[in-house]
């Protein structure tokens, strides 16, 4: 399933006082099997942009193509679309509203109309997906979990829906960095086992340099750069225009090529960094 | 969704109404409450009418807002004016056919009745256009103060309603990210009889509720670890101060009330 954006603008309080331009003339295609990070500073557009991508909200003008096919055209069943493109807004655990776990990522599921064996396949399937012990949670309320818990739990209550698409908004914000780490590698599974299409909104260039083919960076608006993050993280000075900063990878590549270290100037991968730094270690102790 | 409910109509533009004191405008608009009651005549209307149009130029208001605000009310309007137009009693006999009777006493009534709901409306409309909610309830606070004697509430009542007000628009913007949430997962808010549709709120209400009750845990903890113990010794960070305007405004007003007397 493929998502094409075709210069999309969206204005909040048309006409009114309080007119705000959200997003302006912003173009680019999401391929199948694509991880794509959107990334951008606060108030750049970014939640509004993800907003289009599964018809929750209309663009003032341009079009958003889903296989082709105009999401917001007259015939097309926006709900059951929804169901394919599965949408985890920020801070999900703020959704969550059953008495049990399991009901709740059994949601999606009954909305889609599913046969009850098929829904208790689904929560089982999506509860390993996010590392939630079946038997130890299904039949607890979500609200005796802890903060990265429920975090989890609500993503499971979309995965639940098996969407050919997922997309998630800041997904984690308000984390420690276990929590983050475990929804980092379960993405990173979801990517590598199912071969889901992904998007991600952060602005956790750490997050960004770990899982994304590809970065769409945001700025005001409008659609700044469009490139891998090998690209985008070696232009420093893009990145600073659009207040954001580059990982820490390629701050600390950056210092040591300004020292005179042999380094390639588009690492950005901690591991990638590390190798380099510890052959030329060697190197060194070597003579 | 929700983007086209208005909470609280405060037009926020700069001019000499919008700066007067809250206080002043309060009792200003009480003072007009009168005086649109003590018009018996046509001409007095237009007076009104002429007093209304040039407050809310001076107050940079389109006029249109003005109106917006009796869209509401339409419905009582006409009732208010057909009910004193049929059920009035009179000997003067305008009209009458089959069990109707329009009397001259009876359209009089029903115009000049319908008139005073009108102004009443938009003359209250001035007052709220022009004046934030929370510069509202500070006025209330202080104009409610000496019933504190009488050991009524005033500034806990006012805190509640800069409270209330404060959270709408968080309520709303919360309403709205969790109605799109949901609906990502399919929830259908639109179709289906009574019953459904009362069962689809169920994923809205109870995360509402659970936020509505985390942020006031939130605001309580906040304002008890900035020491908050009520009205009593608290100083206010904006100070109310009446000044050159506010006599020149309750001047106009008088003058305007002492020629609405004074027409026949």
């Amino acid at each position: 399933m493929s998502i094409e954006v075709r210069h999309l603008s969206h204005v909040y309080g048309e006409g009114s006082a309080i007119r705000t331009v959200a997003l302006e003339d912003i173009s680019f295609t999401v391929r199948e099997g694509e991880f794509v990070g959107i990334v951008g500073h606060t108030g750049s557009g970014k939640s509004t942009l993800v907003q289009h991508l599964n018809g929750l909200l209309k663009p003032t003008s341009g079009q958003v193509l889903v296989d082709g096919e105009d999401l917001n055209g007259e015939k097309v069943n926006r709900r059951a679309l929804r169901q394919r493109i599965g949408l985890v807004f920020q801070y999900p655990e703020y959704q969550l509203f059953e008495e049990t776990v399991a009901k709740d990522i059994a949601f999606g599921p009954k909305n889609q109309k599913l046969e009850a064996a098929e829904i208790d396949r689904r929560v089982r399937k999506a509860m390993e997906s996010v590392r939630l012990d079946y038997d130890t949670y299904a039949e607890k309320s979500p609200f005796e979990l802890s903060g990265g818990q429920m975090r989890r739990a609500a993503i499971a209550g979309v995965l639940a829906m098996e969407p050919e698409v997922l997309i998630l908004d800041e997904p984690t914000a308000g984390l420690d960095p276990r929590g983050q780490d475990r929804i980092l590698s379960m993405l990173e599974d979801l990517r590598e086992k199912e071969h889901k299409t992904i998007l991600m909104v952060s602005h956790s260039m750490e997050d960004m340099a770990r899982l994304a083919d590809r970065l769409l960076v945001i700025s005001g608006g409008k659609l700044a750069a469009d490139g891998s993050p090998r690209e985008i993280f070696s232009d420093p000075a893009l990145m600073t225009s659009v207040g954001l900063d580059v990982p820490e990878a390629a701050k600390l590549c950056m210092a040591l090529r300004a020292a005179g270290y042999d380094l390639p100037e588009d690492l950005y991968k901690p591991e990638e960094l590390r190798e380099r730094i510890l052959a030329i270690w060697k190197e060194g102790a070597a003579c | 969704m929700l983007g086209n409910i208005t909470m609280g109509q405060y037009y926020p533009v700069d001019s000499p109404v919008h700066r007067l004191d809250p206080r002043t405008k309060l009792i200003l608009t009480i003072a007009f409450i009168v005086g649109v009651f003590l018009v018996h005549s046509l001409w007095g209307y237009a007076l009104v009418f002429g007093f209304v149009y040039m407050t809310a130029r001076v107050a940079r208001l389109p006029f249109r807002m003005l109106l917006k605000g009796l869209k509401p009310l339409r419905i009582i309007l006409v009732m208010t004016f057909l009910l004193n137009l049929f059920f009035t009693a009179g000997d003067d006999v305008l009209v009458s056919f089959w069990i109707i009777r329009i009397t001259r006493e009876a359209l009089r009534q029903a115009v000049f009745y319908s008139l005073r709901l009108l102004f009443l409306v938009i003359g209250t409309s001035v007052l709220t256009l022009t004046t934030s909610p929370v510069a509202l309830s500070d006025a209330l606070e202080i104009l409610m103060g000496p019933l504190k004697k009488i050991h009524f509430p005033a500034h806990e009542l006012a805190m509640m309603m800069t409270i209330a007000l404060r959270f709408i628009p968080t309520l709303l913007d919360e309403t709205d990210k969790i109605m799109k949430a949901q609906m990502a997962r399919g929830a259908d808010f639109e179709s289906g009889n009574l019953l459904s549709r009362a069962k689809a709120m169920v994923p809205l209400l109870v995360p509402l509720f659970v936020s509505a009750f985390r942020r006031a845990g939130d605001l309580a903890m906040a304002m008890e670890s900035r020491c908050y113990h009520g009205g009593e010794g608290r100083t206010r960070f904006r100070v109310l101060k009446f000044g050159k305007h506010d006599a020149l405004a309750a001047g106009i007003m008088v003058v305007f009330l002492a020629v609405i007397v004074l027409i026949p």
